[in-house]
Order: C-alpha cells, then structure tokens, then sequence
C-alpha cells in the first residue's frame, strides 16, 4: 500500500533522511519510532508531499507520488487522512464545522447527509456533546479526538498520525492511543503512526520501524523488535539514556 | 577569501529566491482573483474585517488631521492674505495625499498586522498544511479574499477619512479660527476637481493591493514558532509602510 525507496531530504546542510526504504503492506498499521528531530514527521509530509525529497521515490496505493499531477494528487491525498501534532483545527470554527468542513469543501452531499456523516464520526470519536465548542475550548486530548473524526470524514484508505499524544497526560494520552487502534481494526485502515509512547503503541500496532541516522534501522513486529539483538534498538526501547543511539 | 565569496554568493542567492517567491506569490493570488471559484462569504467576512472594524480609527485619525491641517493653514495663509484659500488647502492635501496614505498606513496597522499575524499562526499550528491536504488552495482559501476585500474597502476608507477630515478642518478653521463657512466650502468647490478625486481612488486601490501583498506574504511564509511570528508581522507593518510611502511618490508623479 506504501512503498518507500530511498528515499532523501536535506534541510540545508543538514541531512535528515539518507536513503530511506521501508513498505507498509495494506491493512497494516505501522509506528515510526526515532529520537526527537530525526525526519519521522518530516517523513510523513513527504508522504502526502507538502515536502520535495532531493531523491527517491514513494508509492501510494500503487501510484507514485512524485509523478502525480495536481489532480491527481488532490484524487490521492482524497484517500488520505492525517492528523497533525498540535491537531490543526480551524481556531474560527466549531467542532461540527471542523469536521463538517472536507465534506462541505469537497463533495456534493447534501448538508443533512453531512450532519448524518459528522455526527457519526464524533460519536466514534465520543464528542457528539462538544459539538458546538471551538477549539481554543477543547482539551488536549479532545483536540486530537477531533482531528481524527477530521481526518476519518471521507472515508480514507490511510491515515497518518504525527505524534498524535504529544503533550497529553498518560491517561488521555493512553485513551487516544486506545481509540486509534480501535479504529484501525473497525474500518480496516492502512496506518503510519510517528509516536513516542513506547511500549504502549506496541499493543495497537502491527510493525515498528526504527528511525536513525536517516535510515530505518530495524523493521519487525513489536515483540520481534523487543527481543532484538542489535544493541541500537534495545537502547532505544529501553529508553537507555546513553549508548550507540544517545550520547 | 573562497569561503568569504561562497557566503556572499550563498546570501545573494537567497535574496534573489526570496524575491522570487514574493513575484510568484503575488502572481498566483492577481490569478486566483481573477478565475473563479471566489469564496464570496469570506470575501464579505474580510470586508466586515478589514473595513468596518477599522472604521472608528480612520475617523479618528481623518478627523484630527483635518483639524491640524486648518490649525497649521489658517495662520500661514492669513500671513499671505490667502486665508480664503484654506478650504481647497485642507481639501487638496487630504484628497491627494493624505487620506490615501494615512489610510493604507493605518490599516497596515490595524489588519495588515493581524493577517500577517493570523497566517503566522496557521503556518505554525500547520493549518495551511491541513487546507492543503484537504484538496484547497490555501491562497485562494486565505490571501485572495483579504485582496480583493481591501479593494473594497480601502477606497470607502479612504473617501470616508477625506470627508471626516474636511469636516474636521471645518470645525478648527471656521468655528475657532472665525472663517466664513461660505469661503471654507466655496472655494474648495473651486479647487478641487474629479481627477484630484478619482487620482486618490487609484492610490487608496493600489495600497490595498500593496498592503496586501506584502502581510499576507509575510504571515504566510513565517517561520514557525512564536519568535518566526511575531518577526513576520513586525517585518509586514514596516515594509509595508515603508513602501506605501515610496509607492506613493512613484504613483503622484505617474497620476497627477
């Protein structure tokens, strides 16, 4: 469903990612793991391009994303959903409005097809009753619980994540995590999810990928990764503070 | 001296893209203006914005200009015998000049700081990415209905702090100073003709366009974080002041 080969992206002089390759099958749900600032989020806007790589080249849904036209790369990020680190709600509009608003922008539906649609993705979400409130009234957590229903309203193929739990206390932030996975596996969902939350991402998704020194690393279901000999991931999933990975 | 040559050739580069951006930017924003679709509604939203809510400064600002403008005429021309002359003094100065610049300065001020501001902060918290990924334009969602609102709005403004001006030179110049208001208004309509008006329309138009240009540009490419957004909107109220003035020579010279 994702393909990746290496793949390349500098920021002046400063390389991020240096030949990056991985695949994610369909239906799969995949955590990008790496230290703070190593090109995860920077990976998933490549993704979607709202970022160029100097080299390499991505596939979506059997499509390569570098070759897309205009349209076509509206027809592909269609089939996208994303949510944003700090959520990316519209500070002038309310939770219906947010997530009303692909729908409103982008198909025919009718506004009572579009009431029937939202009201079913903040009831998946479980914020039918904030439906009026904006975001600057929102929690944390209930920031990211919009973004996903945001993200879900047109029915994606794939949804992205980019540290969806970032500031959120353990509890909320294990909840989220909770609602994502519960997602994946309801609407079969093909997913990458950029988080730091190790072990708890470990029970929602299917592979882990290790992100470091611009390459992934190391590429196996959870329980593989947590048994790896490679003194780099047990590092990193121990949280070691010293090592190969931080020094 | 290598090293030394390769900076400054690096610098210049980068001016030179960074310029590059801007043209395309205003490029893209005159195109997207003139094809539709036009987000009506928020175009209105933007007027409300940009003309209304500034509304009570430009009266404020035209009212006592207009009044220092006849505190300062009516002695000097009195000095010269010419103090029949004041009203087309305060009339011309404001319709030609300087309604249309205090104007676009203050709404720079006002909105242009706001919107360079606002855009900042939606570059931040990646909203414009969020626009993007949900298949809109977001020049054509956020920068075109702040255009083609200032052009709406920055001729209404403008024409409105001319009058509230002259209103404001009528009361220092005939209710203080003892002016006949006869002399104060018939002479003005002596004076002052369509293309002083018409020359001031053009300029309020192309502030708009400048003011525009120049805070949505800024707010839109800001770097992140709170120090990125407040030196984008500190770096759009002071270009574009600074070329409202320069711009205002060039467009005297080519319309009066």
């Amino acid at each position: 469903m994702i393909r990746v080969e290496n793949l390349w992206k500098s920021f002046g002089r400063q390389e991020v990612l240096r030949g990056m390759s991985f695949e994610v099958q369909a239906g799969e749900f995949l955590a990008l793991i790496g230290l703070s600032g190593c090109g995860k989020s920077v990976l998933l806007k490549l993704l979607v391009r709202l970022l160029e790589p100097e080299r390499g080249r991505i596939w979506i849904a059997g499509q390569e994303v570098g070759a897309l036209t205009a349209g076509g790369l509206e027809s592909l990020r269609s089939r996208l959903g994303f949510v944003f680190q700090g959520g990316a709600l519209f500070d002038s509009m309310t939770v219906y409005d947010n997530v009303a608003f692909p729908l409103r922008e982008k198909t025919p539906l009718s506004e009572a097809d579009i009431r029937r649609k939202v009201r079913t993705e903040l009831e998946l979400v479980g914020l039918l009753d904030a439906q009026g409130k904006y975001p600057a009234q929102l929690s944390g957590g209930m920031v990211k619980r919009v973004a996903l229903a945001r993200a879900l309203v047109r029915d994606p193929e794939i949804v992205l994540f980019d540290e969806p739990t970032t500031g959120l206390d353990p509890v909320v932030s294990r909840a989220v995590l909770d609602l994502f996975g519960s997602v994946h596996r309801r609407l079969k969902l093909t997913g990458i999810l950029v988080s730091h939350e190790i072990p708890r991402i470990f029970e929602i998704v299917q592979k882990v990928a290790l992100l470091h020194e611009g390459r992934i690393i190391a590429l196996e279901a959870p329980d593989r990764l947590c048994a790896s000999p490679d003194p780099r991931v047990r590092e990193f999933v121990n949280g070691k503070t010293r090592g190969a990975i931080a020094t | 001296m290598t090293r030394w040559l390769r900076t400054l050739g690096a610098g210049f580069m980068a001016r030179v893209g960074r310029l590059g951006r801007t043209g395309v930017f205003f490029g893209q924003t005159l195109l997207y203006c003139l094809t539709p679709p036009i987000k009506v509604e928020r175009v209105l939203r933007q007027v409300w914005f940009i003309g209304w809510k500034s509304m009570l400064v430009i009266a404020l600002t035209g009212t006592f200009t207009g009044m220092v403008l006849s505190l300062q005429g009516f002695p000097t021309l009195r000095r010269v015998g010419s103090e029949a002359l004041l009203g087309p003094l305060v009339a011309l100065a404001l319709i030609r000049e300087l309604g249309p610049v205090l104007t676009a300065l203050m709404v720079t001020g006002r909105a242009g700081s706001s919107l360079a501001a606002e855009l900042g902060m939606m570059r931040t918290n990646e909203q414009i990415d969020a626009l993007e990924l949900l298949g809109l334009n977001p020049l054509r969602y956020l920068v075109v209905p702040n255009l083609l609102a200032a052009l709406l709005a920055l001729p209404v403004l403008t024409v409105m702090f001319d009058v509230i001006g002259i209103l404001g030179g009528y009361l220092v110049g005939v209710r203080l100073l003892g002016l006949n208001e006869g002399t104060y208004f018939g002479e003005m309509s002596n004076y002052v003709e369509t293309k002083d008006v018409v020359g001031g329309i053009y300029k309020a138009l192309s502030f708009g366009v400048l003011i525009m240009w120049v805070c949505c540009y800024k707010g839109y490419y800001s770097r992140s974080g709170a120090e990125g957004v407040s030196a984008a909107t500190t770096q759009a109220v002071v270009t574009a002041s600074v070329l409202i003035l320069v711009w205002d020579y060039f467009v005297t010279s080519l319309v009066f």
